[in-house]
């Protein structure tokens, strides 16, 4: 499982960053919501895999790390709101100015 | 109530910005008492602070009675309460300022100022990494609205890159806070310092990549050399009163910056002892560079400002490179003064701008201006200022700094300092020269300025002479506090009283 988990990580934090690095601002925001996504499973590895562990600490000695998964719930919603956000903004950017380039000059695109 | 007041920096913005929700369109008068009297009833409550903490006294606020390691924590030592104040400071001037006009350029300016405040603040107390990361998404989703707080092309278009950045940056601090909670274990800087001095040695490089990754979010924050090309156009197209409280938010990432590493990295983490120091130096050497031929390039008065808060943060990294006592209260001073100072220079800029009409802060000949004598005075206090000649605040400061450098790093930092200082005041000069001379002939029209906005630029660029009247008083704060910094047992001991007793 472990090294599912960790190329599923390693895979999607690949594709959001080739794809964040592009000039458009649609695969930047397909990109950083790809990057997002992989920062959550890697939050969600960062106190060790469990397999069948409660997320409580009990008398037995298998149990996951409940800290983990809190952190990770905040870090959905914030990222949840960041990519409304800026599926906003790439919107407003590409009425006012034109073209939908991040850096909004017509001329040497792609 | 006392024991309380360390929760207030976060309460008072929190309740005003909620409070503000309820009159997002009509009513003016109202937002702006409310948010007035928001920004100065936390200006009393960190002057409160500020006493409290002078004491050399470490206190802690546990939320919800969850004791550190587990709860989260709010910690007060020196340094946060003078970051406090600071902010505290800078928002009723930029707040005074908007109150003649600017905040009704777009929707609920005033709301998400006080929001903005609170992650600030928030930034500046908390104790945890973890929070850290939250406090400084709050402040960056109420900077990402201000930024574009009355629209157009070049603000959305600066939005753009800033939003995407920061967003990257996020992802990045989550990935290190990661790394660093799977080879400590824990979220607690306090607690995390007491594990990394015991770390086991296979785990160190884990440490260094996460710690170092750190240092990536908190470069772009402050806009270190690779990482500050969003800087001089955000902060260039961001509304002035913006611009101004803006001029805090590179502060934030220098302080984030001294705090985990001195905290976490100090002399207690063994082969992991300041291991920031280097990257830290160069690239804040780079940054004065860069910043160096930035001021002198810049043909607009707002960019070439923006340019001199990166000058500003270059020095300020150069001192913490430094690492030593003397250096971190020499930066300290400097940063009371520059963060001030760069407030009022931002807001002065406006003013500027609206007196020219069409040529607005652009460095060509336009027409002349109605208070032309006010705002030239106050240009040339600030530029004095600012570009570090006597008898101002700058000059104190960078001659400290300057003090403070040992052996070869004199040798690095003194010509880069003196050169840029330099080239910030052949620009600064060259700007006055063209902006209050070198006008068109013909009649002086224009109205004249709001009260309002005079006592904005006033109240942040007095802190000039102020800091220099008050200099023995400020200077001895700060070196307590470098003191303090350099002494995180302290702060170890006063959260975890149990740890301590184990070792």
């Amino acid at each position: 499982m472990e090294l599912l988990y960790a190329m599923t990580t390693g895979v999607l934090t690949a594709c959001g960053l080739y794809l964040t690095l592009r000039g458009r601002t649609f695969p930047v925001v397909v990109g950083l919501t790809l990057l997002s996504y992989a920062v959550n499973l890697f939050l969600f590895s960062m106190g060790g895999l469990t397999t069948d562990g409660p997320a409580i600490v009990s008398e037995g000695s298998n149990y996951a790390d409940p800290l983990p998964q809190a952190l990770v719930l905040t870090a959905i919603v914030i990222g949840f709101a960041m990519t409304a956000f800026v599926v906003i903004l790439a919107m407003r950017a590409r009425s006012e100015v034109g073209n939908d380039h991040v850096d909004g000059n017509k001329e040497d695109r792609e | 109530m006392m024991q309380h007041l360390i929760v207030f920096p976060i309460v008072i913005p929190l309740v005003a910005g909620i409070l503000l929700l309820y009159q997002r369109q009509g009513l003016v008068r109202y937002k702006r008492a409310v948010s007035v009297t928001a920004s100065v009833l936390l200006l009393l409550a960190t002057i409160g602070l500020l006493r409290q903490a002078a004491s050399g006294d470490i206190t802690y606020y546990a939320l919800g009675d969850w004791q550190a390691p587990f709860g989260i924590v709010l910690v007060l030592d020196r340094l946060s309460a003078l970051m406090l104040l600071l902010t505290a400071v800078l928002a009723v001037g930029a707040v005074v300022f908007a109150c003649a006009g600017d905040d009704e350029k777009g929707s609920n300016f005033h709301g998400l100022f006080q929001w903005q405040l609170l992650g600030i603040n928030g930034a500046f107390l908390t104790g945890d990494l973890f929070n850290l990361f939250v406090f400084f998404e709050v402040l960056l989703l109420a900077s990402y609205a201000l930024l574009l707080h009355g629209g157009g092309k070049a603000r959305i278009q600066a939005s753009v890159h800033y939003v995407v950045l920061n967003l990257a940056g996020s992802s990045l601090f989550l990935i290190a806070v990661g790394i660093l909670y799977g080879a400590t274990g824990t979220l607690n800087m306090a607690d995390m310092a007491n594990r990394v001095a015991a770390l086991p040695a296979e785990r160190e490089g884990l440490v260094t990549a996460g710690a170092l990754m750190l240092l990536v979010v908190f470069g772009l924050k402050a806009a270190i050399l690779p990482l500050y090309f969003w800087l001089p156009k955000a902060y260039a197209s961001a509304p002035a009163p913006v611009a101004a409280l803006f001029a805090i938010m590179t502060k934030v990432g220098v302080y984030a910056i001294l705090r985990v590493y001195s905290l976490i990295f100090g002399d207690s983490a063994g082969g992991l002892e300041a291991l920031e120091q280097p990257w830290v130096w160069w690239l804040s050497l780079g940054t004065l560079a860069a910043a160096g031929v930035g001021v002198m390039a810049a043909r607009d008065l707002r960019l070439l400002v923006a340019y001199l808060v990166l000058v500003s943060v270059g020095t300020l990294l150069a001192g913490i490179g430094l690492r030593s006592p003397q250096a971190v209260s020499a930066l300290l001073y400097y940063l009371i003064h520059t963060t001030l100072v760069t407030g009022g220079l931002f807001l002065l800029a406006e003013m500027i701008g609206l007196q020219r009409g069409k040529a607005g802060t652009r460095l060509v000949k336009g027409r002349p201006m109605v208070q032309g004598a006010g705002l030239a005075v106050l240009f040339f206090v600030g530029a004095i200022a600012v570009a570090g000649i006597p008898p101002f605040s700058g000059a104190l400061g960078k001659a400290l700094m300057m003090n403070a450098a040992e052996g070869t790093q004199r040798l690095w930092l003194w010509p880069l300092l003196l050169l840029t200082s330099l080239a910030s005041l052949i620009a600064l000069s060259r700007a006055g020269s063209t902006l209050f001379w070198r006008s068109h002939r013909g009649n002086v029209s224009g109205t004249p300025l709001s009260r309002r906005q005079w006592f904005g630029v006033l109240w942040l660029l007095s802190a000039a002479p102020l800091l220099v009247v008050f200099a023995g008083p400020v200077s001895s704060y700060t070196q307590a506090t470098a003191e303090q910094l350099t002494h995180p047992q302290v702060l170890i001991r006063t959260l975890l009283p149990d740890a301590g007793d184990a070792q």
